[in-house]
């Protein structure tokens, strides 16, 4: 099964001809890296290359990675039916970067790519449609940011005076609570902890 | 006189409708009777699930999996469970995977009795859901005696399920069966050949394989527009291989196939459902992986051993650390696929949780199967789409 993904992957890299920028197999899962100017091809290929043939798209995601320079992943989860394989791409990108869509090869792209956006704000051009679809109406900023707090920045309540449902800044009985629990006496973990930049680095 | 130009009226569907299933809103545009164009509002459900689970250990996200579509919680568990396990490198011990097997076939026949007899009465019948939900509730009764929940049951753990079988249970379930094959005979007695069911579901929603697969279509609906595909089959996982059942395919792909899969289905779950009875009462060992870094020891154990005690107070507080790495992890859940892209960095925590849901693109695809059909059928495609906002909106 490995060695079958390995052989798509360089078929998929030498016939695409620079559009994968990397292929790996790893857990028997197929992935390549592309970059956002050649997703569009790539994915056209995919879908139409008879070793390929990945006619259905499942899935769409972002992955925020904040302290990389392009801090997003754009994840395409694409399903070969006929051949009974899937494949994952890549995409890296930053918050002013756009990905084009690819609602023109798979029709299905159109919501995932909403929500990606709504999510993440990774911007897709040429989309049809590119509204927000999951937070709420006039809802600002992008919730599954790493940045962004696991509680938001506003809540809602019904006023009784002004008879209608009101947006305040979010307040907390207790401070939120997040405990760290890597240990840095587990091993396995590679971090600095206090006090470490005294000591003299051995090379 | 010239030709009069009739401008469409907006209409707004819900998002408080019984035929919505749930908060859905449609703002659909109406050419008199006709649907021009409709586009689902969703997210009146949205829960923040994914941002959630970064925020929780891994075994504290398996209850989550339970509240996206809370008719079908154990296969999503699954999903999510195979996950987990396809990182750490572990497997589940025969026995859990069989008992796995029995509870997610248990969970769809849940699901498409929910889905069938709710759907007869969006288009008019009242006698199925009532039939049907008390045979729902005698299966629940199982999930209430493995879980002690009767739905958000959090059974299927990473590394097998949390405890085994209750004794007598297999015999009371193998009683169930037999009664459950004249009452699903009984349902389709009831809707098969029934004149008012026939006009409102045939030819109605009509999507061809083509379509079903650039729509991203999973499941029941795929299968019902003549594509022969079931994960169950075709990536088995678990002991699935194992098992002799057949997938159902229906050849028009109209809301009247649709129904008929499920209907189908029904009855091979519950072959599954005998295969697997008969195979626990032969197979024993544990019901999850021996390993207690990764699961907990048993209450008695924990009585006279220190160690077992530290154990459980690292896994109940700190968790386990999974290796960092990647998988798109898929089961056929009730719906469809329903996957899990799990994003490790090596900590107690999920990187990155992405659930994928059968029925976000099967809505997205309302509108296709809308246009040009008459009000009333939209709530017949709704029917046979069976959404549950649960997992739509995460």
């Amino acid at each position: 099964m490995a060695e079958t993904l390995q052989e798509l992957g360089e078929h998929v890299a030498e016939a695409t001809a620079g559009a994968v920028t990397a292929h790996e197999v790893r857990l028997e899962e197929l992935m390549l890296e592309t970059t956002p100017d050649k997703v569009v091809a790539l994915l056209t290929f995919l879908r139409d290359d008879p070793k390929c043939l990945f006619k259905q798209l499942i899935d769409i995601c972002g992955v925020d990675w904040p302290e990389r320079e392009k801090r997003f992943d754009v994840v395409y989860n694409l399903l070969s039916l006929k051949l009974n394989r899937r494949i994952r791409i890549k995409v890296a990108t930053d918050e002013t970067t756009p990905v084009p869509s690819v609602a023109s090869v798979y029709s299905s792209a159109g919501w995932f790519e909403r929500e990606t956006y709504d999510l993440y704000g990774v911007w897709f051009g040429d989309h049809p449609d590119l509204r927000r679809i999951l937070t709420d109406y006039g809802f600002e900023g992008h919730p599954l940011r790493k940045d962004f707090p696991l509680t938001g920045f506003v809540e809602l309540r019904w006023d009784d005076v002004q008879k209608r449902v009101i947006y305040e800044p979010v307040k907390l009985a207790q401070e939120f609570r997040r405990f760290d629990f890597l240990s840095p006496w587990e091993g396995g973990i590679e971090r600095e902890l206090p006090g470490d930049e005294k000591a003299t680095k051995a090379s | 006189m010239s030709d009069v130009e009739i401008k469409t009226l907006t209409m707004n569907f819900g998002p408080q409708h019984p035929a919505a299933h749930g908060v859905l809103r449609l703002v659909v545009e109406m050419d008199g009777e006709i649907v021009e164009r409709c586009d689902p509002h969703i997210g009146l459900l949205h829960r923040g699930t994914e941002k959630l689970i970064e925020y929780k250990s891994y075994l504290q996200a398996v209850p989550y999996f339970d509240r996206l579509d809370y008719v079908s919680p154990m296969n999503q568990e699954h999903a999510y469970a195979l996950a987990v396990e396809k990182l750490l490198g572990i497997q589940a011990p025969e026995r859990g995977q069989y008992i796995r097997v029995l509870f997610s076939e248990i969970t769809r026949i849940l699901n498409h009795l929910l889905n069938v007899t709710t759907f007869a009465m969006d288009v008019g019948a009242l006698t199925p859901p009532l039939w049907g939900f008390e045979q729902r509730e005698l299966l629940m009764e199982y999930y209430e005696q493995v879980s002690g929940s009767r739905m958000h049951a959090a059974y299927f753990r990473p590394g097998g399920v949390h405890q085994d079988l209750p004794a007598g249970m297999l015999d009371s379930m193998e009683g169930w069966i037999k009664q459950f094959y004249p009452f699903l005979k009984d349902i389709e007695k009831l809707l098969n050949d029934n004149r008012i069911f026939r006009l409102r579901t045939v030819d109605i929603g009509v999507v061809s394989p083509d379509q079903a697969l650039d729509w991203g279509f999973s499941g029941p609906l795929i299968r019902a527009s003549g594509i022969p595909w079931d994960l169950r089959k075709s990536q088995p996982y678990d002991v699935y291989d194992r098992m002799d059942f057949d997938i159902p395919v229906g050849k028009t792909g109209d809301c009247f196939a649709r129904y008929l899969v499920r209907i189908e289905e029904m009855y091979q779950s519950v072959r599954i459902m005998e295969q697997c009875i008969a195979a626990l009462r032969t197979v024993g060992g544990p019901v999850r992986v021996d390993d207690r870094k990764i699961s907990p020891p048993r209450r008695g154990e924990m009585k006279d051993s220190m160690e077992a005690l530290i154990h459980h107070f690292k896994l109940y507080t700190e968790g386990y650390k999974v290796p960092p790495g990647e998988t798109y992890t898929a089961v056929e859940a009730p719906k469809g696929e329903f996957g899990v892209y799990l994003v490790s960095d090596g900590t107690n925590k999920p990187y990155r949780c992405k659930i994928r849901a059968p029925g976000f693109p099967h809505l997205q695809a309302l509108d296709m199967m809308t246009k040009g059909h008459q009000l009333a059928d939209m709530s017949a495609n709704i029917g046979s789409l069976d959404i549950v906002f649960g997992e739509i909106d995460r």
